[in-house]
């Protein structure tokens, strides 16, 4: 695939954990089963803003089947203190009171309290029989609202970050940035076209089938012992026991599998409140989500609105753009819109540019990563505007953006310069593909593309790496195993090792069992952790090098290793054979990698869609849709088509159909899978790939996270495949039939 | 009302079984909670993802609205009785051959609404694929691979019947 | 979900006696609407009535009449596999293939769509024009209705105390003549109905003998739009005529605005999917004329 000489990256094997996946071994988070478990349930705040008065728990805690009812006056509240809990650095007091509510319910589904009980369904009718005196506080809902200087305060302690220095400003703004290259009046002075949109997209939800479940043993050695799903088993421990005010060596995170995550599995939400419950009633307590919590209560993606104005040369050049973006965050405030900030440009070389972004906080569940967070509403925004501007300009889309495309040494927004990256090639893949080229004929059909950016981090990983008397190896690591890297992980092992991937037997260890690692996200799993495994795989061979240089009586210097083979001189011994004489060498090998890459080569995917609109009815169809995307190195291929796949599938989704609808009060009215609507197998085509190979600089083998950037461009892909069908540009996410509708009519008007 | 469980007797994975359960459990409550078969997932408990998926009396359904008091007599099969021993059934083998799994989760479901829909069309279009698997969500592999797997299992249990 | 408790009677007799000394019984066939409503606190019956082992409300058959008879209990893929529906009544077949997706259409009945009585309720359109009747049993005895007037409002239905819907009866096919449901949805499948129309027709010498036209999702009720219909009778079966009935479907339309659609939104759709469903019964009529 990737043309060097590789044994075993860029081959095809059937993952370590397939046949435990297929037999209905694989144990999830709600599989735990322990001794005398219980179950619990979590008790929310029907209202989207309001003052809790008085909780009283006395019926739930007499009410037969009970065992232990817990509120926030069972969580510590300390002293407060800023932490870093991956997705940016905010107060642990936010934290807390995200666990579960004290003095105000922030959003619709925010936890009130918990009951523990021996039958779920005791647990539930308990948890009805809790009284909760609210009082009622006028709900802020929509973003640009919530901006003003006269709305309602979310959070009372909000203080804004402008520009950089935290001020004294209340609000429900959580920061003011600004990124600035050159000069954009200049550069909109010398523009000689110039497109200024305004575009809007709605909350949408990662989606994953498997609700949150964690199941929490509060032992008599003072240690608490979680099982849970969880993107980060390090990430899920500290969390945790600074909610509780536990030392983190107190507690220990057993990462179950995941049933899907793609980010909004970081944040902890039920393991504290089953920690608090199994201290109370001194049992096992396992606490999983009904669907409707996972919407109205975990980390939804924020809903936007975004102005993009962007001016260019008849030549094709883009001189200047200026983008006005904010974001909502939830109740709490978070990074999200300065990821699309950095993202929003990032195709494009452009000499001036002006980003101002808002973060702000409204009474809806506090927003969490999706996939690339932050990156796919700022590329609605843009591609559609850059769609627009080269149509204008009467060039091809394709061959506009080759014409101002992001290459080595071009700045980002955000001020970084780009080492080697993959955006050419990839709008070379894309303008090559036998799709772009296709006759589309028929009326009401049109044909789009659209590009995308994420820019990947690198990050702490551990692993350990045993070797077994047979010649196999143990390898392990603590990165949570979201859709296959243990086995793209012993895939750069065994290419050191000269191993096939069968033997690398790979384990996701707890967090007593392994040293300290990031969470699995930011595409950074099969980076940085397979780049600890490559390390540990080299120390492996260099202590065997020392054990052959002793049964040979040579020079540890002397002794080379390739293809699987240690050689000095005329002598020769493979690895198995080695492996056998460990223990008469010296004793049992066993090799570490530690790393911790600052940086990471970012990944650029683009989309080509056809789509087909019904202009009776609204209704869209996806008739073809191919995805394209640089993988540095492609080290199972079939993995990296199924993260392109599933992002593209995730994309549709989120152009289409996917919203949260809300109630003037502030509900969430489709919080089921009935209503929410996630694109089933009739709603997308065969999604062909493409895997483009420009290798990442530093790492060993050359990887770039593959997990993200491909849910990236499809939203804009689809709108300008939308224009190119029925002549009408849609500026609001998701394009559902009724807005396709309007769309058409008022174009009619 | 009575309060009182129900004694149920059914045959799961061709073996007799027997259990005691709360007319309010559903199947899926009672395969994981009392039989100890947690291949079945809950993932929304309305119907409308498809994790659930089992078979009853060769058809699938979704365990979470089937009541565990309405399996009496009848014959079920979860995805713990799919493979014959060491062995794994060719809908199993095609889906991990052709990358169909990525986080698993609506694994199970699938792969029995799969054999159900082979056992009854040996040689289904990609339409019909499609909409015969179209209750069971899959939010990681955007469908395609699972549709090839399908396809892959479909021939090799073609060759083998014929 | 609230403590129930649970009977599974063997006859009609035994299951109305369970209905009659109950108040707060449900009978349950294919759970997968009554499982849902009653997990949302929506509804709380202390006694379930399993109705599935009972041999009236599992017969699926034709009478001498070539009538046929659905069980209110029979599930929507015996309905789909069977060859007589397919064959005489295509468009019972394909409303049945519409409900859910496979492993809903294992369990849930068109008895089970009717009693729910949502206004979206897609079995319930084609049922009213194809002229369906209803069987209804309770404590005074059996009683026929039509479908159109089984349903009284969103969720609501003429049963009464201890009454129980048996099966539905639907009258044999007439030459020359055809029906079709097509429904709205965002997705292509797996989603309730945004608006949704059924047509039946009959063709006689090139005409159109008699007209059926009802809509679903876009009143309190699935609606039986009999101008449409007789306005239609004698006519000939042109675009213009077509568009003009639909027309009138779609003033009769009286939907309201929720999160599935918007209340505008929903009567287009009626008369786009009106006229759509009668040139598909028209098409199907001139297939069927000998």
């Amino acid at each position: 695939m990737s043309g060097k000489p590789y044994r075993v990256i860029g081959t095809r094997p059937v993952r370590h954990d397939g046949a435990d996946k297929v037999t209905g071994r694989a144990q999830f988070g709600a599989d735990v089963r322990l001794p005398g478990m219980a179950y619990g349930y979590v008790l929310r705040s029907p209202y989207a803003h309001a003052r809790i008065r008085r909780i009283d728990t006395s019926r739930a805690e007499s009410y037969p089947g009970v065992l232990a009812v817990v509120t926030a006056a069972d969580l510590p509240s300390g002293p407060d203190r800023l932490v870093d809990l991956v997705e940016g650095t905010l107060p642990l007091s936010y934290a807390r009171t995200n666990v579960l509510a004290r003095d105000k319910a922030l959003y619709k589904g925010h936890a009130v309290a918990a009951v523990a009980a021996d039958n779920p369904h005791v647990a539930e009718e308990a948890a009805g029989l809790i009284e909760v005196e609210y009082e009622p506080l006028p709900p802020v809902l929509d973003v640009l609202e919530a901006m003003r200087e006269d709305a309602p305060r979310v959070l009372e302690d909000l203080r804004m970050r402008q520009l950089g220095e935290l001020t004294d400003k209340a609000g429900n703004i959580g920061e003011h940035f600004r990124h600035v290259l050159g000069d954009v009046e200049k550069g909109f002075a010398e523009a000689e076209v110039i497109v200024e949109r305004e575009f809007r997209t709605v909350m949408v939800h990662q989606g994953y089938l498997e609700p949150q479940s964690a199941t929490a043993l509060w032992n008599q050695d003072g240690r608490v012992y979680l099982w849970t799903t969880t993107q980060g088993a390090f990430s899920a421990r500290e969390a945790t026991a600074w909610i509780l005010d536990l030392p983190v060596s107190q507690v220990r995170v057993t990462p179950m599998e995941v049933g899907g995550a793609f980010g909004g599995k970081i944040r902890v939400y039920l393991e504290p409140l089953a920690a608090l419950l199994s201290r109370k009633c001194g049992r096992p307590v396992q606490i999983t989500m009904p669907r409707r919590d996972v919407f109205e209560a975990t980390g939804p993606t924020p809903g936007t609105y975004i102005r993009v104005k962007m001016g260019a040369r008849a030549d094709g050049r883009i001189t200047a753009a200026q983008v006005w973006m904010a974001y909502e965050t939830g109740a709490f405030p978070s990074g999200q819109c300065g990821f699309g900030a950095i993202c929003i440009l990032a195709p494009y070389d452009i000499p001036n540019v002006l980003i101002d972004g808002y973060d702000v906080v409204v009474n809806k569940p506090s927003t969490a990563p999706y996939r690339a967070p932050g990156a796919t509403q700022a590329a609605f925004a843009a591609e559609s505007v850059v769609d627009e501007l080269a149509e204008r300009l009467g060039m091809d889309p394709i061959e506009f953006r080759l014409k101002n495309a992001a290459r080595e040494g071009t700045r980002r927004a955000d001020g970084l310069k780009y080492q080697r990256i993959g955006c050419v090639e990839v709008l070379e893949a894309m303008r090559d593909h036998p799709h772009y080229g296709a006759p589309l004929e028929g009326p009401n059909r049109g044909r789009g593309v659209a590009m995308g950016y994420w820019f990947n981090i690198g990050w702490y990983s551990s692993c350990v790496i045993s070797v077994n008397p047979d010649g196999t190896v143990n390898l392990v690591e603590g990165s949570v195993d979201l859709s296959g890297t243990r086995t793209t992980i012993a895939m750069q092992a065994a290419e050191v090792l000269g191993l096939r991937p069968e033997q690398v037997h790979p384990i996701v260890a707890d967090t007593d069992s392994i040293g300290p690692t990031a969470v699995t996200g930011g595409s950074r799993t099969t980076y940085a952790t397979g780049w600890a495994a490559w390390e540990a795989a080299h120390d492996v061979i260099r202590q065997m090098k020392q054990r052959a240089a002793l049964l040979w009586e040579v020079d540890p210097e002397a002794v080379s290793f390739d293809g699987g083979v240690f050689r000095s001189g005329d002598r020769s011994m493979t690895f198995a054979e080695l492996a056998e004489r460990l223990e008469e060498t010296g004793g049992p090998v066993v090799g570490r990698g530690a790393v911790n890459p600052s940086s990471a080569g970012g990944s650029f995917a683009g989309a080509i869609v056809d789509v087909e609109v019904d202009p009776e009815t609204g209704k869209v169809t996806v008739l073809r849709f191919t995805s394209v995307q640089d993988a540095g190195t492609a080290i199972h291929p079939t993995a990296v088509e199924g993260q392109m796949q599933g992002g593209s599938a995730q994309g549709i989704g989120w152009a289409l159909h996917e919203e949260y609808s809300w109630s003037p009060e502030g509900a969430m009215l489709n919080s089921s899978l009935l209503d929410y609507r996630e694109p089933t197998a009739l709603d997308v085509p065969p999604i062909e790939t493409v895997i483009v190979e420009v290798p990442e600089p530093q790492h060993p083998f050359g990887v770039r996270g593959v997990g993200e950037a491909n849910i990236v461009p499809p939203p804009a892909a689809i709108a300008n495949a939308i224009y190119r069908a029925i002549g009408v540009r849609l500026r609001l996410l998701p394009m559902k039939p009724s807005a396709v509708l309007e769309a058409i009519w008022s174009k009619e008007v | 009302m009575t309060r009182e469980k129900v004694r149920v007797q059914t045959t799961i994975n061709e073996q007799p079984v027997e259990f005691l359960c709360e007319p309010r459990q559903s199947l899926l409550e009672c395969l994981r909670e009392i039989l100890g078969l947690t291949g079945a997932k809950e993932g929304c408990n309305d119907g409308n993802c498809g994790a659930c998926a089992v078979i009853m009396d060769g058809r699938v359904v979704n365990s979470c609205l089937v009541l565990g008091v309405e399996a009496e007599g009848r014959r079920i099969t979860t995805i713990e009785g799919l493979a014959r021993g060491a062995e794994l059934h060719p809908v199993q083998r095609a889906f991990l051959e052709q990358g169909a799994v990525q986080c698993g989760f609506c694994t199970p479901g699938l792969i029995l609404a799969t054999k159900v829909l082979l056992d009854r069309h040996p040689d289904p279009s990609e339409p019909q694929i499609r909409r015969w698997l179209a209750n069971h969500l899959c939010r990681c592999t955007g469908y395609d691979k699972i549709v090839r797997a399908v396809r892959q299992a479909a021939a090799e249990l073609r060759e083998v019947r014929a | 979900m609230k403590w129930f408790d649970y009977a599974a009677p063997r006859s009609l007799a035994e299951a109305l006696d369970l209905l009659a000394r109950n108040p707060r019984a449900r009978p349950l066939a294919g759970g997968t609407d009554l499982l849902v409503q009653m997990r949302a606190g929506q509804l709380d019956p202390d006694l379930l009535v399993d109705v599935k082992h009972i041999p009236e409300l599992n017969e699926l058959d034709c009478d001498e009449s070539g009538t046929l008879r659905v069980g209110a209990a029979v599930p929507c893929c015996r309905i789909y596999e069977d060859k007589r529906v397919r064959r005489y009544w295509p468009a019972l077949a394909e409303v049945a293939e519409m409900i859910g997706g496979i492993p809903i259409q294992s369990r849930a009945s068109l008895g089970g769509n009717l009693c729910n009585a949502a206004p979206s309720a897609d079995s319930v359109p084609v049922l009213i024009a194809l002229r369906a009747c209803c069987r209804v049993a309770g404590p005074s005895g059996e009683r026929r209705l039509a479908v159109e007037e089984f349903c009284t409002g969103p969720g609501k239905t003429v049963l009464g105390p201890g009454e129980l819907l048996v099966g539905l009866e639907i009258p044999p096919p007439e030459p020359a003549s055809g029906a079709r449901y097509l429904r709205f949805t965002p997705r292509a499948e797996m989603d309730i109905a945004v608006a949704g129309a059924a047509a039946a027709v009959r063709l006689t010498d090139g005409l159109i003998a008699w007209a059926r036209v009802a809509l679903a999702a876009v009143a309190p009720t699935p609606l039986l739009v009999r101008e449409a219909g007789d306005w239609l009778a004698g006519k000939a079966p042109t675009e213009e005529n077509i568009r003009q009935a639909a027309e009138m479907a779609r003033e009769a339309a009286m939907p309201i605005t929720d999160m599935r659609g918007t209340a505008e939104q929903r009567r287009h759709l009626a008369g786009v999917l009106a006229r759509r469903a009668l040139e598909a019964a028209i098409a199907r009529a001139r297939e069927a004329q000998p």
